[in-house]
């Protein structure tokens, strides 16, 4: 239990980070009419490509001659940049399919 | 330490883009904008990462040799597929992108583990916590979205194992024993591999059972867990633009999953438990089976659509499916020459996935103002003379308003049947995704013209020419 509270006392910062962002996502998401769900999804689902940031600090702290890790590790750099790089193409993609059309007045 | 605050610095920069990028992305206006700056964000703390979390040091050359292999594979196969891929498949699409980014969250909590298990911890150790729930909740994602691009892609069926829903408690609770364990026993390679292999058994019975339909309601649930796979990542390193990045998908990917569902008047639970087609009463033949339908000629179609004054277009799935909307768009530029006023009637969960049938339409150069929403066509039903439906089935079902025994009851639907004519393009008498028999089938005023969507609509629209 101690422990539990040490480890809690010790990254306070990063747990209100998480509490704020949970409460400003709910936010940010409310009132989005239908028709745009599928792009805002692709979108959120680009932006958790975040992730390839910490494959790549993964990489940065594996030993060079940590093998396991650097194979490891570069699969997820792959994998993470496909993340972020498909998400946000497909989500441009068809973000323009309503963009050259008039616009609802 | 200048260049670690430096990248502080970025990664809050990058947070807040994607924060304004999210916020824009869920206005029609500055939609496309949104994306475009949160991609920016991204490439902001990439570069940021690169160059400042460690100075260089040229004893990792093959470290950075290997990032830049990585990033280029990504990009190059990541731009190919985005770009190649079929507008009626962008739901599958989402979900790969998806699964990569578990696998991500997933490979960095194995390769952390290695490091981790040098240090000897006793009692609660909150860092291996963090690890596990990120290799869980990153397999969970991988597992579970590889399976709903399977069933969308068409390469594997719904399937139902006996007792799926018992053998998936079973597998949470074992799931929760095993880390259980390890945070009083310290960990063990052993019950960590276990974990990762139960997480990804799990990730797929977990979709395995739910209908195709459901699955865009289960993909935004897997790209919310995937968001916090990268947060837990970003907390086990302090990276405060995983975290931002990272929670704000988990919790508005949550918002958004729970607004799907209401937008099928539906609760989460019953979404996951697949109430659909299993077991339900309703699921079982309602209509009696003497019953019959009517079927209706090409060529009594096209004088019916040409002498209407007002024409109403209901696409679903099945449009997208036999790519028919450029031709449907065809038959409307056709009938509004002649004087007939088109327009499209889109349910919101018409297709695979909300908005669906606006990009479908909107590629096929059909202006936007033609697509009316559910609630502002339904009242103008009564006064419509004829209603194509093409391949949609569920959203113009009467027993959503009808039958309370209807696994669908209670969803809101286009109220198809309220029109003058009502003329269903569809393959054969299969039922739709929820299962359920469609009664306005039967109803008189109906005309059934049988046939693959596209096809039908060439011929219509050929002879809609010759009238």
């Amino acid at each position: 239990m101690e422990l539990l509270l040490e480890y809690l006392g010790n990254n306070m910062e990063m747990i209100y980070f998480l509490v704020l962002a949970i409460l400003l996502g709910v936010e940010v998401i409310s009132n989005v009419p239908a028709i745009l769900h599928t792009p805002l999804m692709s979108g959120a689902n680009a932006i958790h490509g975040v992730v390839v940031v910490g494959a790549i600090i993964v990489m940065l702290q594996a030993s060079p001659d940590n093998y396991l890790a650097l194979s490891v590790g570069f699969l997820a750099v792959v994998v993470g940049m496909l993340n972020v790089i498909g998400g946000f193409v497909v989500t441009d993609r068809m973000l323009e399919m309503f963009k050259k059309k008039p616009k609802k007045s | 330490m200048i260049s670690l605050n430096i990248l502080e610095i970025t990664y809050l920069i990058a947070s807040l883009t994607f924060i304004v990028g999210l916020k824009m992305l869920s206005h029609p206006d500055s939609a496309r904008k949104g994306n475009l700056i949160a991609a920016a964000g991204m490439l902001i703390a990439i570069v940021a990462t690169l160059t400042l979390y460690q100075e260089f040091d040229s004893g990792k050359g093959l470290n950075y040799g290997l990032i830049f292999l990585g990033l280029a594979v990504g990009t190059g196969i990541g731009t190919v597929m985005a770009k190649k891929v079929q507008m009626t498949s962008m739901p599958q699409m989402v979900s790969f992108f998806n699964g990569m980014g578990g696998a991500c969250a997933a490979l960095i909590a194995i390769i952390e583990f290695q490091h981790h298990q040098h240090a000897t911890v006793t009692g609660f150790d909150g860092e291996l916590l963090v690890m596990l729930l990120g290799l869980l909740i990153g397999s969970v994602s991988f597992a579970g979205s590889m399976i709903a691009y399977g069933k969308l892609e068409g390469k594997i069926k719904d399937k139902v194992l006996p007792m799926n829903q018992a053998i998936n408690m079973f597998l949470l609770a074992v799931i929760i024993i095993l880390i259980g364990i390890q945070m009083f026993n310290g960990s063990d390679p052993l019950l960590f591999y276990a974990l990762l292999g139960i997480a990804l058994i799990y990730g797929i019975l977990f979709v395995m059972p739910i209908g195709g339909a459901d699955m865009p309601v289960v993909i935004s649930l897997l790209n919310s867990f995937t968001g916090m796979a990268a947060a837990f990542g970003g907390f086990l390193y302090g990276n405060k633009a995983m975290l931002t990045g990272g929670i704000l998908v988990g919790s508005a990917g949550t918002i958004l999953t729970i607004l799907m569902c209401k937008a099928m008047n539906r609760s989460l639970t019953n979404v996951l438990l697949g109430a659909f087609g299993v077991g339900s009463p309703g699921a079982a033949k309602t209509g009696s089976s003497d019953q019959t339908v009517r079927e209706i000629t090409i060529s009594d179609t096209a004088v019916l659509l040409s002498y209407s004054q007002s024409v109403v277009i209901v696409p679903g799935y099945g449009l997208a499916v036999a790519q028919a909307q450029h031709v449907c768009h065809e038959l409307e530029k056709l009938l509004e020459e002649k004087g007939v006023e088109v327009s499209y009637a889109i349910h919101p969960v018409a297709g695979r996935m909300p908005g669906h049938m606006n990009v479908l339409l909107a590629e096929a150069d059909v202006p936007y103002e033609r697509l009316q929403e559910m609630e502002e066509i339904n009242p103008r039903l009564a006064n419509t003379d004829v209603v194509v439906v093409i391949g949609a089935n569920d959203v113009v079902n009467p027993a959503a308003k009808n039958d309370p025994t209807s696994p669908i009851y209670g969803m809101p639907i286009l109220d198809v049947d309220l029109a003058k004519n009502v003329i269903i393009l569809k393959r054969g008498m299969a039922s739709g995704y929820a299962g359920i028999e469609n009664e306005l089938f039967f109803y008189p005023k109906t005309r059934m013209l049988f046939g693959d969507a596209k096809d039908s609509l060439q011929k219509l629209t050929a002879e809609v020419k010759e009238v």
